[in-house]
C-alpha cells in the first residue's frame, strides 16, 4: 500500500476513465484487506480474551493460595470443609492417562499409517481412509461409556482386582479414539515423501518395508512427530472419557490401575455443581484451566522445537 | 530390426590387453568376464503400460564394462527400456514385459515372472535423474546397501564406504564430514553420493538416467569424467537428453524412437556415419 507514486505516463493511453477506475481497484483492494484483517484478529483477540481471563481470575485464587502449597500439597479437596489446594493429583491423573493413550495411539497410528501409505493398494486405501475418519466422528461420550462398559470389564477378566473406574480403561479407550487422528497425519506426512526419494531405495534391492522405515519414516518425521504431539494435546485436554470412566477422585498416583481425576474432569465437575460466583472453589476451576493450557502449551513448544530440528528440505 | 552391435564389438576389443575384471561380491564369490563380451541382451523385449505398449520388440547387447547411451526425443522409451533391467516398472501396478532381458554370465532372464526383482536390483544399481540421497548422513546413505544386505561390522562398512567414496571422487570432499546430512551436499555433489552409493554394494551393471539434467555445467562435466572411469569397474547403460554427453562418454549409442531401436553402433560412427535416416535427422536436429 506504500508504493511510491510514480509520475502517470502522459500520452493517449491515459484517459481520465482508466485513472479512475484504478483509484476504485485500489480502494476496493483496501476495503478487501481490511476485512480479511478483521476476520483474523478475531481469532487473536478470542486467545488474549481467554488467556486474560484465566490469568486474571487465577490471581484471585492465588491471593487465598499460595503458589508453594499449590504445586506441593498431595491432596486437592477444595470442596470440602478441609480443604486443600494442591494440583499434583490432577496433574498425575492427566498425565498418566495421557500415557496410556498414548501407548496404544502411537504404535496402532503409526502402524496404521505406514500400511496405508506404503502398502494398502489404491482401493482398499481409498475405503479405510474414510472409515478411520469416521470413527472421530464418534462422540467423545460414546467412547467414555465405551471405556465403562465394554473395556474395562475386559480388564477386570485379566485384571480381577481392577476398580470400575480405573486410568487405564479409559487411557486405553482415549488412545482409541485418537489412533484415526494419528494415523490421518502421520500418513499425510509419508506420502508427502517424495516418489524419487522411495524409487532410490527400492533400487537398492530394498523391500517394501525396509524402505518404509528405514526411509519413508526417516524422511516424514517431522510430520510424524507433530502427529504425536497433536495426538498428546488432544489427550491431555479429553474431558468426556476420563470424567465417565476414570472416577472422580483427585488420586495422587501414577498407577493406571487407580481410579483418579483428571484436569479436565474435575473442570466438569465442579462447574455442574451450583457453586457461588466468585467463591474460592469456583476460582479453582480457572487455576486448573491455567495449568491445563500451560501443560498443552508446552507439549506444543517441544513438538515446535522438535519438527524444525528434524525437518527435511528435499 | 537390426544390429550392428558385431560390427562395433569387433572395433572395441582392439586394445586386447586389459587386466581381467575381478569382481567381489559381497558372498565372496569371485567372477571374470572379458571385457566387451555380452553383459546383458535384449531380445524381442516389449513392455506394456496397461493396454498400451511402450517398447516393441527391442534387441539390444550391452556389452561389459563398456559405457552404452540411449538416445532418442522425449517419449520414445528410453528411460521406459532402461528402468527394464532393474524391474522398476513393478513397482508400477499393471504393467507387464513380454521377451527377455538375458544376464550374463549367469544366462537368466531379467524380466521373467518367477525372478524376484530384489535379486535382480541387487546387481543392477541405478542412478536418477535427480539426486535422491536419503534424509541421512554421507556415511550413511553410501552403507544403506551393504546394511541392507546385512553388513552391520564398523571396520568392513567403514571401508567399503571409503572404497565407494573414492570410486564417485567424492571421498576428498566428504572424508570430514561423514556424519553430516547428505541434504547439506551441493546437487553435483549429491549426484555423485548417489553413485557411490550404487557402487558400494559392487553392482554388475550401472543404469544413469539422464544423471545430469538437473545438474550446472561444472557438475555435469565432473560426472561425465566420472562415468568414463567407471567402465573400468562396471558396465554402464546410460539415458541422455545430450547428445554431445552421449558423444563423450559413451563406446556404443543406441537410437530409439516411438518405442522402437532404430539403430545402434559405435557412438563415433552413429555421430559421423549413421546408417538410418531417424537417425540422422535426430542427431542433426531435425526433430527431438
Amino acid at each position: 500500500m506504500n508504493e511510491p507514486k510514480r509520475p502517470m505516463p502522459a500520452g493517449p493511453a491515459t484517459s481520465v476513465g482508466m485513472f479512475a477506475s484504478l483509484r476504485y481497484r485500489k480502494a476496493r483492494d483496501r476495503v478487501v484487506e481490511a476485512l480479511l484483517l478483521a476476520c483474523g484478529m478475531v481469532a487473536v483477540f478470542i486467545t488474549v480474551a481467554i488467556v486474560a481471563i484465566l490469568v486474571s481470575e487465577s490471581a484471585v485464587f492465588f491471593e487465598h493460595v499460595t503458589l508453594k502449597e499449590f504445586l506441593t500439597d498431595p491432596l486437592w479437596t477444595p470442596l470440602f470443609a478441609d480443604a486443600h489446594y494442591g494440583i499434583m493429583p490432577l496433574v498425575a491423573g492427566t498425565l498418566t492417562t495421557t500415557f496410556v493413550a498414548l501407548a496404544v495411539a502411537i504404535p496402532f497410528g503409526t502402524t496404521i499409517a505406514i500400511y496405508l501409505s506404503e502398502f494398502a493398494p489404491h482401493k482398499v486405501r481409498e475405503s479405510l481412509k474414510p472409515v478411520l475418519e469416521l470413527l472421530g466422528a464418534v462422540p467423545t461420550v460414546v467412547y467414555g461409556y465405551f471405556a465403562l462398559l465394554v473395556v474395562t470389564p475386559v480388564l477386570q477378566k485379566l485384571l480381577p482386582e481392577l476398580p470400575g473406574f480405573n486410568m487405564l480403561g479409559a487411557g486405553i479407550v482415549m488412545g482409541l479414539m485418537i489412533v484415526p487422528f494419528v494415523a490421518s497425519v502421520s500418513e499425510d506426512a509419508m506420502r508427502s515423501v517424495p516418489v524419487y526419494m522411495r524409487e532410490g531405495s527400492y533400487a537398492m534391492g530394498a523391500t517394501r518395508l525396509q524402505t518404509a522405515l528405514r526411509v519413508v519414516v526417516p524422511g516424514a518425521f517431522s510430520g510424524i512427530a507433530a502427529a504425536y504431539i497433536l495426538g498428546i494435546s488432544r489427550a491431555v485436554g479429553e474431558t468426556m472419557v476420563v470424567s465417565i470412566a476414570a472416577g472422580m477422585q483427585p488420586n495422587l498416583t501414577f498407577d493406571p490401575t487407580q481410579p483418579a481425576a483428571t484436569i479436565t474432569a474435575y473442570i466438569v465437575q465442579v462447574s455442574l455443581g451450583d457453586l457461588p460466583h466468585g467463591s474460592i472453589g469456583y476460582q479453582t476451576i480457572f487455576a486448573a484451566g491455567l495449568v491445563l493450557m500451560i501443560i498443552t502449551l508446552l507439549f506444543n513448544v517441544a513438538g515446535f522445537f522438535l519438527t524444525r530440528k528434524f525437518r527435511e528440505a528435499y | 530390426m537390426e544390429t550392428t552391435m558385431s560390427t562395433a564389438a569387433d572395433s572395441a576389443t582392439t586394445g586386447g590387453h586389459e587386466a581381467p575384471r575381478i569382481a567381489i561380491n559381497m558372498d565372496g564369490h569371485r567372477e571374470t568376464a572379458p571385457r566387451n563380451a555380452a553383459k546383458a541382451r535384449a531380445e524381442g523385449l516389449s513392455f506394456h503400460y496397461g493396454a498400451h505398449r511402450a517398447l516393441k520388440d527391442i534387441n539390444l547387447e550391452i556389452p561389459e564394462r563398456m559405457v552404452t547411451a540411449l538416445i532418442g526425443p522425449s517419449g520414445c522409451g528410453k528411460s521406459t527400456f532402461l528402468r527394464c533391467f532393474n524391474r522398476m516398472h513393478d513397482l508400477t501396478p499393471n504393467t507387464r514385459y513380454d521377451g527377455a532381458i538375458h544376464f550374463y554370465p549367469d544366462d537368466f532372464n531379467l524380466v521373467a515372472k518367477d525372478v524376484d526383482p530384489i535379486e535382480v536390483r541387487m546387481r543392477i544399481g541405478m542412478v536418477f535423474q535427480k539426486p535422491n540421497p536419503f534424509p541421512k548422513s554421507i556415511f550413511e546413505n553410501v552403507a544403506y546397501g551393504l546394511r541392507l544386505r546385512g553388513v552391520s561390522n564398523r571396520a568392513l562398512l567403514e571401508e567399503q564406504v571409503e572404497a565407494a567414496l573414492r570410486s564417485a571422487a567424492l571421498w576428498e570432499e566428504a572424508k570430514d564430514r561423514l556424519q553430516a546430512s547428505a541434504l547439506t551436499l551441493s546437487g553435483g555433489q549429491q549426484q555423485r553420493l548417489c553413485i557411490a552409493r550404487a557402487l558400494a554394494t559392487r553392482p554388475e551393471i550401472l543404469l544413469f538416467d539422464e544423471p545430469t539434467s538437473a545438474l550446472d555445467p561444472i557438475a555435469t562435466a565432473k560426472i561425465e569424467e566420472l562415468i568414463a572411469q567407471l567402465r573400468d569397474q562396471v558396465t554402464v547403460l546410460i539415458v541422455t537428453h545430450n547428445m554431445q554427453q552421449a558423444a563423450r562418454v559413451s563406446d556404443f549409442t543406441a537410437f530409439m524412437y516411438l518405442g522402437e531401436l532404430v539403430e545402434v553402433g559405435d557412438t563415433s560412427r552413429i555421430f559421423t556415419n549413421p546408417s538410418k535416416k531417424a537417425t540422422e535427422d535426430y542427431i542433426t536436429g531435425r526433430y527431438g
